[in-house]
């Protein structure tokens, strides 16, 4: 076991599935649990999860799958006008969502279903965007979870500001403090809206956890024209600490990103983890993977399940049995159901609403204009409604 | 209170127009279950399945594999209540959904329900665009209420009592898949068919009969056949449907407008002998057309304003600093048009080298979208097909395209003399919303100068 160079070593675990240099993984493909993984720098990750607790990871693993193929079958029917599908990447967002305290604010991009759900948020909040009734916007600080953000990288210089912002309002330094993390791709870590974030993140010390979801391909662009090196050594570069962890591995994605997440609280500034993943679909429903990916690769890829891995832990070590699993399944069935009908019943919007966040208290133009927009739509047939 | 839910064919990808059915994984009759995979389609974009929306028995199926089929049309019929027991009435709106929308031109423009004036600029955020005249627009409160159902399908006889005398159909045949596929085996074109089926639809007797009628006819009239016996039909679809999109697209844009000119290009070929032994030139495949695009490339420079395109929506003429020097090239999979890109900006090697490394990867069909794109000015070497001229059709987007033709021996006045000279015609169409005749002809007239004397040309224009 080589020494490491940095305090961004890579861990001493790691199984046959590792990429070169290993990652963090407590949960093995065939659900054999590691117990604990000590790094290089002698950081040792481990979870203390009660049997209830591993059973409710892997019921939102399920639900969170469930939901996503629901909304992919919508946007095939024509229902929703595109869908970004998480099918493969779970493990890394519930477990760094279920990571998550209440108090900690989150910055996703349009793919982040799962942290949604974890965070407590009624599933049905984004589909009004890519079904294209409103634009996407609810409440940020009511839900510590940000607006998705289609630009890509853009949520990370969004997420320093406002980790920066916490700092100077007094949250951090404490075990109850605030902290923030931001969801990125792989493809993102060659913008400049990344690399500025991590300048400013590492400089001001800001409590920030960058959450890169490393799925292998930036639409179509595989990893190796986005870096040399794996993306986690960056870090260094930056001078904060970055680590890799088996993204198929919720248990790894869980561990790491609470200690991350407490070094930020605790005043110790960011941290860059890399969750090495594989998007099992297509980029979003506009795209055709088979173009640029080889069936070999994908099939790989399928063996490292995030939730068989569950399921075989659970199994084996008697948690759970097949009842509980195909009830598990029947109530996230019922859920996509739900999910379905409402939002099949999402109103469709009325065209004056575009008037209604242009200013927060409105002014006499644009008052005059929604007035004259009004009567102009009224004056056609059919517009009663 | 509809049982029959019928499923368009949604926009799959963002903007998209249309899809390709390549395969039905049910068939009528199947009992399939919510977000079933029941389709398989290929857009420009991918291809997808698409899972069931409802859950029931399919009842009808309205394309078969291959066909494309325009978003917003219907492709399959599910009676999400088999249950309930037969169908009320022969659902009349499985058949309407076919033909609901009016003949286009049964209104006038600008009137009601008509397609939006400007339909071109109906918005779209990403995609391919917008199919033209696709927009439409509700009606004015208080003006006359739109003839509802007056232009609502064609009445198709349930099951004629009097057989018409010629079978002249205005919606689509009736058939199953199954029966499709006789037909076709059979070489039965279903539309000279009166279905004797439920809603006329054709049945597997009807198309039995009218085979057995054409196995027949031969003994009594052996030569008499104009039909689909004796016709073969080819699908459209690929680069020839590009194409034929295309030229419609131009020609009924753009006023063209063909000028021809006959030149003595007798020294042009010496020039171009004179650069094949030159060792610089020795590794390279030279042929006219070099001269020719040369001729072509240094006119530009004299009348920019060729070089241009027209642009309906902002109402300007974009002239362009760059020549992407298109070449009509013949390939396997049909008219391509390649560009060579900044082509006024190549020396003479870099040209030739350029137009033979076109010619190849187009001959080969490996010519990326890449190189057909953002052509600017074109030429098309009908010579090479022997023939000596013709009057091309101005790819979209550019203002000029010059028909090069076979150069011939011919008797020539030289020098007060008549001799055998070498020949060739040009033919140059230009769009005349930019270009007038003076402007086209001083530019054909440079061409033409060029070629005729390609050393006195350069000495004096360059």
């Amino acid at each position: 076991m080589a020494k490491g160079k940095a305090a961004a070593a890579p861990p001493s675990g790691g199984g046959s599935d590792a990429p070169a240099g290993g990652f963090v993984q407590l949960l093995t493909p065939d659900g054999e649990h590691v117990g604990s993984v000590t790094t290089a720098d002698g950081t040792t990750y481990s979870v203390d999860f009660t049997d209830e607790e591993y059973r409710g990871l892997y019921r939102d693993l399920v639900t969170v799958r469930r939901l996503d193929a629901e909304a992919t079958a919508l946007q095939r029917q024509g229902e929703l006008g595109l869908w970004a599908s998480l099918l493969g990447q779970e493990a890394a967002q519930v477990g760094s969502g279920r990571a998550l305290r209440t108090q900690d604010m989150a910055f996703p991009t349009y793919r982040e279903h799962g942290v949604l759900y974890c965070r407590g948020i009624d599933p049905i909040m984004p589909f009004g965007l890519f079904r294209g009734v409103d634009q996407g916007g609810w409440d940020a600080n009511e839900h510590k979870f940000n607006s998705y953000t289609i630009v890509i990288g853009s949520q990370t210089l969004h997420a320093t500001g406002y980790a920066m912002g916490v700092t100077m309002d007094g949250k951090t330094g404490s075990p109850d403090g605030e902290a923030v993390i931001a969801y990125f791709g792989d493809g993102a870590t060659s913008q400049g809206e990344v690399n500025e974030a991590f300048v400013w993140s590492g400089v001001f010390n800001a409590p920030i956890v960058f959450f890169c979801q490393n799925n292998q391909y930036a639409i179509s662009e595989p990893l190796e024209r986005q870096t040399r090196i794996p993306l986690y050594r960056r870090a260094a570069g930056y001078g904060f600490p970055g680590i890799r962890i088996d993204g198929n591995d919720v248990l790894a994605s869980y561990a790491v990103t609470r200690a991350a997440l407490d070094n930020a609280r605790n005043g110790q500034g960011p941290t860059l983890i890399e969750a090495y993943t594989y998007r099992m679909g297509a980029h979003t429903s506009s795209d055709d993977p088979t173009r640029y990916r080889i069936a070999s690769e994908v099939e790989s890829w399928k063996a490292k399940d995030p939730i068989a891995r569950v399921k075989a832990f659970l199994t084996k070590q008697k948690l759970a049995d097949d009842t509980f699993f195909g009830e598990v399944d029947e109530d996230a069935r019922k859920l996509a159901l739900d999910l379905r009908e409402r939002v099949l019943a999402m109103p469709d919007p009325q065209p004056v609403t575009m008037f209604d966040h242009v200013y927060p208290n409105g002014s006499p133009e644009l008052d005059e204009q929604r007035k004259a927009f009004t009567e102009y739509h009224a004056s056609f047939e059919g517009s009663g409604h | 209170m509809s049982r029959i839910k019928e499923f368009n064919l949604p926009d799959l990808g963002e903007g998209l127009t249309e899809g390709e059915i390549l395969t039905w994984l049910v068939k009528v009759g199947d009992t399939i279950e919510l977000n079933q995979p029941i389709v398989e389609v290929e857009t420009a974009k991918a291809a997808v399945e698409i899972p069931a929306k409802w859950a029931g028995v399919v009842t009808r199926i309205f394309h078969e594999a291959g066909v494309t089929v325009e978003v917003g049309k219907p492709i399959i019929a599910i009676d999400t209540d088999p249950g309930a027991g037969d169908l009320p009435v022969p659902s009349a709106e499985s058949l309407a959904a076919v033909q609901v929308a009016p003949a286009e031109g049964a209104v006038e423009p600008g009137m009601l329900g008509s397609p939006a004036p400007m339909a071109n600029r109906t918005p779209v955020l990403v995609g391919y665009g917008v199919r033209e005249g696709s927009a439409r627009r509700r009606p004015r409160v208080g003006t006359t209420s739109a003839p509802a159902p007056a232009a609502a399908p064609a009445p198709v006889a349930p099951a004629p009592a009097v057989p018409p005398a010629a079978p002249v159909r205005s919606g689509p045949v009736l058939a199953k898949p199954p029966v499709r596929k006789l037909a076709r085996d059979l070489g039965v074109d279903l539309a000279t068919i009166v279905g004797s089926g439920p809603l006329g639809s054709v049945t597997r007797e009807d198309v039995q009969r009218k085979a057995a009628e054409g196995a027949e006819k031969p003994a009594v009239a052996p030569a008499a056949a104009f039909d689909g016996a004796r016709e073969r039909r080819v699908p459209v679809k690929g680069v020839r449907k590009l194409t034929a999109e295309n030229m419609v697209a131009s020609a009924f844009t753009a006023p063209h407008v063909t000028e021809f000119l006959t030149v003595d290009v007798t020294r042009s070929m010496k020039a171009l002998e004179k650069l094949r032994g030159r060792r610089d030139f020795a590794d390279l495949r030279i042929s006219p057309l070099l001269l020719v695009a040369k001729a072509v490339l240094l006119a530009v420079r004299r009348h920019p304003m060729v070089n241009s395109s027209w642009s309906a929506t902002t109402n300007e003429i974009v002239v362009k600093e760059y020549v992407n020097l298109g070449i009509a090239a013949a390939t396997e999979r049909g008219l391509i048009v390649p560009n060579i890109k900044d082509a006024g900006r190549l020396s003479l090697r870099e040209l030739a080298e350029a137009l033979d490394e076109l010619v190849r990867t187009a001959k080969s069909g490996k010519t990326p979208p890449a190189d057909m794109a953002h052509g600017t000015l074109s030429i098309t070497n009908v010579g090479v097909f022997g023939v000596d001229t013709g009057t091309p059709i101005l790819p979209p987007g550019e203002s000029a395209i010059l028909a090069f033709g076979a150069i011939r021996p011919t008797p020539w006045v030289h020098k007060g003399k008549i001799k055998v000279r070498q020949v060739t015609t040009l033919g140059l169409s230009f769009d005349h919303r930019i270009i007038d005749g003076e402007l086209g002809s001083k530019f054909l007239r440079d061409i033409g100068e060029f070629l005729t004397d390609p050393e006195a040309a350069i000495l004096a224009w360059t």
